[in-house]
């Protein structure tokens, strides 16, 4: 049924429209940003056990949710560009893989570094933190495979194929690791999830999870402009527009 | 039988053919022509359905191929660079794994086609430890028993002696008489009588045109 | 249909066994590493029985990724992969085969060389026996994900490292599931929990990983 989307207009048109989304996210980033960090990080009641260390959740939980939701991104395209033989969709899961490795790095860093204050270790094989470490790993197999072809239609059709393969392996991951966590280290760390948190402390949050959301979509859709432009550098339209550019 | 349309075939960018059409009914012989890294092999593994076309499809009996696979596959004998042949296996537990992995004629007698391709005494000696053309033979043998309408032949004389490319055309007329298709290139004169066969010639594109 | 899948397995099998070091490399590989570490640890019989089953599983799954190399490469090689992807039988199906054989020559000998290897790090019988059957369930679903990778990298000129990576992180549930149960059961707890969960991974890979080595091939071979 999307065959009759020729493939020349159709990479165009996907530049132009991800040209046009972009700055929109990227409005929606700045502002949300800057509230967030500033009522987090200044305004926002210190926890009363952690004292000031919590403050780390501001970055933390929305690296680790944005980490996530790259990968439910990488995974629905992966499954329209192989389900309908769409080559912009493989595009956009090999554009996605990378912004997703760095959120779930970040996401990994921060859960070390507030590991310090609270576990008195920089590392502990929290269950959270060893599924966002198995994500990590994965992440990276991708990125790898796809740099591994030198045919970037190839590539990114094999990247598709692993990146479906993981969606099905991921749950199992984390719900092993969960429990092989709980086995292991019974009840002798304090997880995460607080049994609530308060709403002072929860809106800060929940700004930053957006502005971190609009900031996955600023970076996939410069991505997938770029890799756009890289993989048809030699069509007429990809040469127009750098002309156009080039004289303005 | 087999129509191409609108077939372009790029690789790593680049623009190996734009364009295609073509098509091959029964009792026809096609001969890919064309300089080294013109793409024929590429047309080739696009015709078996092995690699995909950046656009264009390729239609056997009026129906997309990629959507009949497994009935396109009956009908279907490929001969690639690689012969495919299993050098731990026997020169005959070779050709009796093709034989029941792949449509063949139900009568088909193994040993009368290492007749035909010069392999009797051979039988049980293992494939890697015959010579380059004693090895392409046997994949060769396998035209012997196939009841495969459409045949799709890379270079299907290299490393042949004089007699067996005889032996190879007459086999090849024989086919297209009987009704059968084929397609194949080769860097070797056909004896066939030029009205046999169609020509088709790929070149590279123009500079300007490498690129889609 | 079955004739196809039986005559798969069958060459292949005829084929390894003409070639009898790539069925043995993969097995002593397997009983050295396990070796090595109460070399290295120390020969403490109650530590030893308590990190074996950790020991015995990151070493068959060392062990089967060094096997997995063969899967398709040398039919890649040879050219008999591509015409296996040309039969008119279903290409899923066939992969099947190749992994049932491939698994009847990896997984097989590592379940056959366990007992030795339970005596070397003192394993309890109770311990041994759940061994026995997480090898028995789990190496097959090795072989199935183990194929996936093998079937991505097949074309690539340097798709070995490519390969442990893709595949281990995937094997992590494996690992953890098996290992559990070893440890149930050397605790003479009930490890049936275990086993059922292994079970279901396996149903889960035979039903879907074949769709997804054939997917990839058809890119590898292209």
């Amino acid at each position: 049924m999307w065959k009759w989307l020729h493939p020349y207009a159709k990479a165009e048109h996907s530049y132009a429209l991800a040209g046009k989304l972009m700055p929109w996210f990227l409005v929606l980033t700045i502002p949300s940003f800057i509230i967030g960090i500033v009522w987090g990080l200044a305004f926002a009641p210190a926890d009363y056990q952690q004292g000031d260390s919590f403050r780390i959740i501001y970055i933390h939980v929305p690296a680790a949710m944005m980490a996530m939701a790259a990968y439910s991104t990488m995974a629905i395209a992966a499954f329209i560009g192989l389900v309908w033989q769409l080559r912009l969709a493989e595009m956009a899961v090999a554009a996605a893989a990378p912004v997703g490795a760095i959120y779930t790095f970040i996401a990994l860093f921060t859960g070390a570094a507030w590991g310090k204050p609270m576990w008195g270790a920089w590392w502990v094989w929290d269950a959270r933190l060893t599924s966002e470490l198995i994500l990590l790993f994965v992440y990276m197999g991708i990125i790898a495979l796809y740099n591994a072809f030198s045919d970037k239609v190839l590539a990114g059709r094999a990247a598709s194929i692993l990146t479906l393969v993981g969606v099905i392996n991921l749950p199992i991951i984390h719900f092993s690791v969960v429990w092989w966590n709980t086995l292991h280290q019974g009840a002798t760390i304090t997880k995460f999830e607080q049994p609530s948190i308060a709403t002072e402390m929860l809106i800060p949050l929940l700004i930053m999870i957006f502005s971190f959301a609009t900031f996955l979509g600023v970076m996939i859709l410069y991505r997938f402009r770029s890799e756009l432009l890289q993989r048809e550098q030699h069509r007429a339209w990809v040469i127009k527009l750098v002309q156009i550019k080039g004289r303005g | 039988m087999l129509e191409c349309r609108n077939l372009t075939c790029v690789r790593e960018q680049r623009v190996l053919f734009k364009q295609l059409n073509f098509m091959l009914s029964a009792g026809e012989i096609l001969h890919l022509e064309g300089p080294n890294g013109a793409g024929k092999t590429s047309l080739l593994r696009l015709l078996t359905g092995l690699s995909s076309a950046y656009s264009g499809d390729i239609y056997w009996q009026q129906e997309n191929i990629i959507k009949q696979r497994e009935s396109y596959y009956k009908a279907l004998l490929y001969l690639g660079h690689k012969s495919g042949i299993k050098p731990e296996l026997t020169v005959l537990e070779n050709l009796q794994s093709f034989q029941r992995l792949y449509s063949t004629q139900a009568d088909a007698d193994l040993f009368e086609a290492l007749l035909m391709v010069g392999l009797v005494g051979y039988e049980y000696v293992p494939a890697a430890q015959l010579s380059a053309g004693q090895q392409r033979r046997i994949a060769l043998a396998r035209m012997y028993i196939t009841d495969c309408k459409l045949w799709i032949l890379d270079e299907p004389f290299t490393s042949l002696d004089k007699h067996a490319v005889q032996v190879l055309e007459k086999r090849l007329i024989k086919h297209a008489e009987q009704g059968g298709a084929i397609v194949l290139t080769t860097h070797h004169e056909l004896s066939i009588p030029e009205s046999a066969y169609k020509k088709l010639r790929l070149s590279a594109p123009a500079e300007e045109e490498q690129y889609v | 249909m079955f004739d196809a899948f039986v005559q798969v397995v069958r060459q292949d099998l005829l084929a390894a066994f003409r070639h009898q070091s790539a069925i043995l490399n993969p097995i002593w590989f397997f009983v050295i590493v396990v070796t090595l570490f109460p070399l290295g640890l120390g020969s403490d019989p109650t530590l030893l029985s308590r990190i074996a089953p950790g020991i015995i599983w990151v070493a068959a799954l060392l062990a089967a990724l060094l096997s997995f190399e063969r899967l398709f490469k040398d039919d890649f090689i040879d050219g008999s992969l591509e015409q296996m992807m040309l039969s008119p039988y279903p290409l899923a199906w066939l992969v099947s085969a190749k992994i049932f054989g491939h698994w009847v020559l990896t997984g097989l000998p590592i379940l056959l060389v366990s007992p030795l290897l339970a005596v070397f790090l003192s394993l309890k019988m109770d311990a041994f026996c759940a061994l026995f059957l997480t090898l028995l369930i789990g190496t097959p679903i090795l072989s199935l994900l183990g194929a996936i990778g093998v079937a991505l990298t097949v074309g690539l000129r340097k798709g070995g490292i490519l390969l442990s990576l893709i595949m281990l992180p995937f094997s992590i549930p494996i690992l953890i599931f098996s290992t559990m149960a070893i440890e149930a059961a050397s605790f003479g707890q009930s490890y049936l929990g275990f086993i059922a969960l292994l079970l279901a991974m396996l149903v889960g890979a035979i039903t879907l990983a074949p769709f997804a080595i054939a997917a990839a091939l058809r890119v590898s071979v292209s």
